[in-house]
């Protein structure tokens, strides 16, 4: 298994970690038993999203798809944000190892999640999103055989 | 430190100069075929037999009782397969432990397919089986008891003349793999009562594709690899000559040098497990703290991930692994840190450091110094740290 150069600079050096104090919008996904947990932060003003930041346990390729994740949303509208896909965070990486795919997947869903909860608390609906997934144990694996 | 720092003994080593010398006429003029009869074959048949002998020695078996295999994972294959088909019209239950390397367990789950049965004994915290449990696991249909002599990921290690003593009054065939622990544990097959020992060159610096079967005269094991006369007719094909050269002569350096070379490996052991676990807060040993192999260090890091952790290690140019799902391919943390009864978190943040003869106490002094700061840079990334900081507020 080897990680593209990419995925290595944005493990070695993630941007956007951290927490934002006053989020907007916070998401949690994964669970410690597949080994992945990302915790996405969002600062929302006007319809854009000012800032980003995460915190991540799991492997190099997870910390590096919630790194390029977060860089991707920065300063983007709602609407560009949900149409960010596990697919073109993987491209930005230039690719992740096939049983890493799964990590990207988390990546998009955390967050959709920090969305979910930025509309929730607002009291807003975002055309196009879906709650997350309430069952925590939901094993992204079944994923990672996607191409 | 410039150079590379390997850790990872227990997955592989290096060929140790002594036993490259060995091998090299076999590679070059040495080359006929054992089994031929010109003069230079016997050359190569008389290597094997001295190989032969220091393989016997070094466990206190006889000659006639060695078998040359590619390895342990063979030899594991050989010995319960083999000892299963010649014994199946005894009983059909076979007894294991949960903590045993790929090449048991996963044998042991084709025979279950076979219709055979298996019992899979559960370890404690240290990962240690328990003998009460292994008595009353007994039946009158049980043929086999396989269990690790050392474990590959926790080091700890099983009371292997203990369990001789049960299953040969018992009159059961007793199997052990002991790719650990050669080289690193006093093994006496007669003195512990074990029928069948599976042994690997490339753990004790010599050539991969390289093992041997200790079978017990008087112990059935049917035929594994058919198409010649060769191993007293019981392993077909050429022997790998230079192979076989090759893990004699390591075989018979690491059993003459254990007892020195444990003395320091303990120490450098010592050294890592104490220094790690006084300056990085929020880590646990793996394993039996004493009963334990020399060159084995498994320290789980709360609230963050092995493979992150094996990652930033490389970069400092150190080499170990870990028993997290990410390092494998597989998607699951490692069975063995499951069996100890570690929660999945737990067995994912796990790092195994294992020792060998080319390391040194500045290597261990290095990790010391490089590991903290890695370990507090990923928990300053997680968010279970986070969780775990806020709560203690």
């Amino acid at each position: 298994m080897e990680y593209s150069e990419k995925v290595m600079d944005h493990f070695m050096h993630p941007r956007n970690v951290g927490e934002i104090e006053d989020a907007s919008g916070v998401g949690t996904v994964g669970n410690a038993k597949c080994g992945d947990i990302m915790k996405v932060y969002l600062k929302i003003e006007d319809g854009i999203i000012q800032d980003a930041k995460f915190k991540t346990f799991g492997c190099g390729a997870a910390v590096a798809t919630s790194s390029m994740a977060t860089e991707l949303i920065k300063g983007r509208t709602i609407e560009e944000a949900l149409k960010l896909t596990n697919k073109a965070v993987m491209e930005a990486l230039d690719g992740l190892p096939k049983v890493k795919v799964h990590c990207s997947v988390l990546a998009e869903e955390a967050l959709r999640a920090a969305l979910w909860d930025y509309a929730k608390t607002n009291n807003i609906k975002i055309e196009g999103l879906e709650p997350p997934k309430e069952d925590d144990d939901l094993d992204h694996h079944d994923l990672f055989d996607e191409e | 430190m410039d150079k590379k720092i390997y850790f990872d003994n227990a997955a592989t080593t290096k060929v140790r100069p002594e036993v490259y010398q060995e091998i090299l006429p076999y590679l070059d003029e040495m080359y006929a075929n054992p089994s031929s009869v010109y003069t230079i074959a016997r050359d190569s048949k008389k290597a094997i037999d001295k190989a032969r002998e220091q393989v016997a020695n070094a466990i206190n078996a006889t000659t006639r009782e060695i078998y040359f295999t590619s390895g342990g994972t063979e030899s594991d294959n050989w010995a319960i397969k083999g000892v299963a088909d010649a014994y199946k019209n005894k009983g059909k239950h076979i007894i294991t432990s949960s903590i045993e390397h790929h090449a048991v367990l996963h044998t042991c789950e084709y025979l279950e397919k076979q219709g055979f049965k298996v019992t899979y004994l559960p370890v404690d915290k240290y990962g240690l089986i328990n003998l009460e449990d292994l008595k009353s696991a007994i039946t009158d249909e049980t043929i086999l008891v396989s269990i690790m002599f050392a474990n590959n990921e926790i080091g700890t290690i099983e009371p292997i003349k203990e369990i001789g003593k049960i299953t040969r009054e018992k009159g059961i065939i007793f199997h052990t793999d002991a790719v650990q622990a050669i080289g690193h544990v006093p093994i006496d097959v007669k003195d512990m009562n074990i029928d069948l020992l599976s042994m690997s060159g490339h753990k004790i610096y010599g050539p991969k594709g390289t093992g041997a079967l200790y079978v017990r005269k008087g112990v059935r094991i049917t035929q594994f690899i058919h198409g010649g006369a060769q191993e007293f007719n019981r392993r077909g094909g050429t022997e790998n000559v230079c192979g076989i050269v090759g893990l004699g002569k390591a075989i018979e350096l690491a059993t003459s040098e254990m007892e020195e070379e444990n003395k320091r490996l303990l120490e450098l052991r010592q050294t890592i497990i104490d220094g790690i676990l006084n300056t990085v807060p929020y880590t646990h040993l793996n394993g039996h703290p004493e009963q334990r192999l020399s060159n084995n260090v498994n320290i789980t890091f709360d609230f963050i991930e092995g493979e992150s952790i094996l990652l930033m290690l490389d970069f400092k140019g150190i080499e170990a692994s870990s028993g997290s799902a990410c390092t494998s391919g597989s998607l699951d943390p490692s069975h063995v840190l499951l069996a100890l009864g570690l929660p999945h978190e737990k067995a994912h943040g796990s790092v195994r450091i294992t020792l060998g003869r080319y390391n040194t106490k500045e290597e261990a002094e290095f990790l010391l110094k490089e590991l903290p700061p890695i370990i507090e840079r990923l928990r300053n990334m997680s968010p279970l740290w986070e969780d775990f900081l806020k709560s203690n507020k």
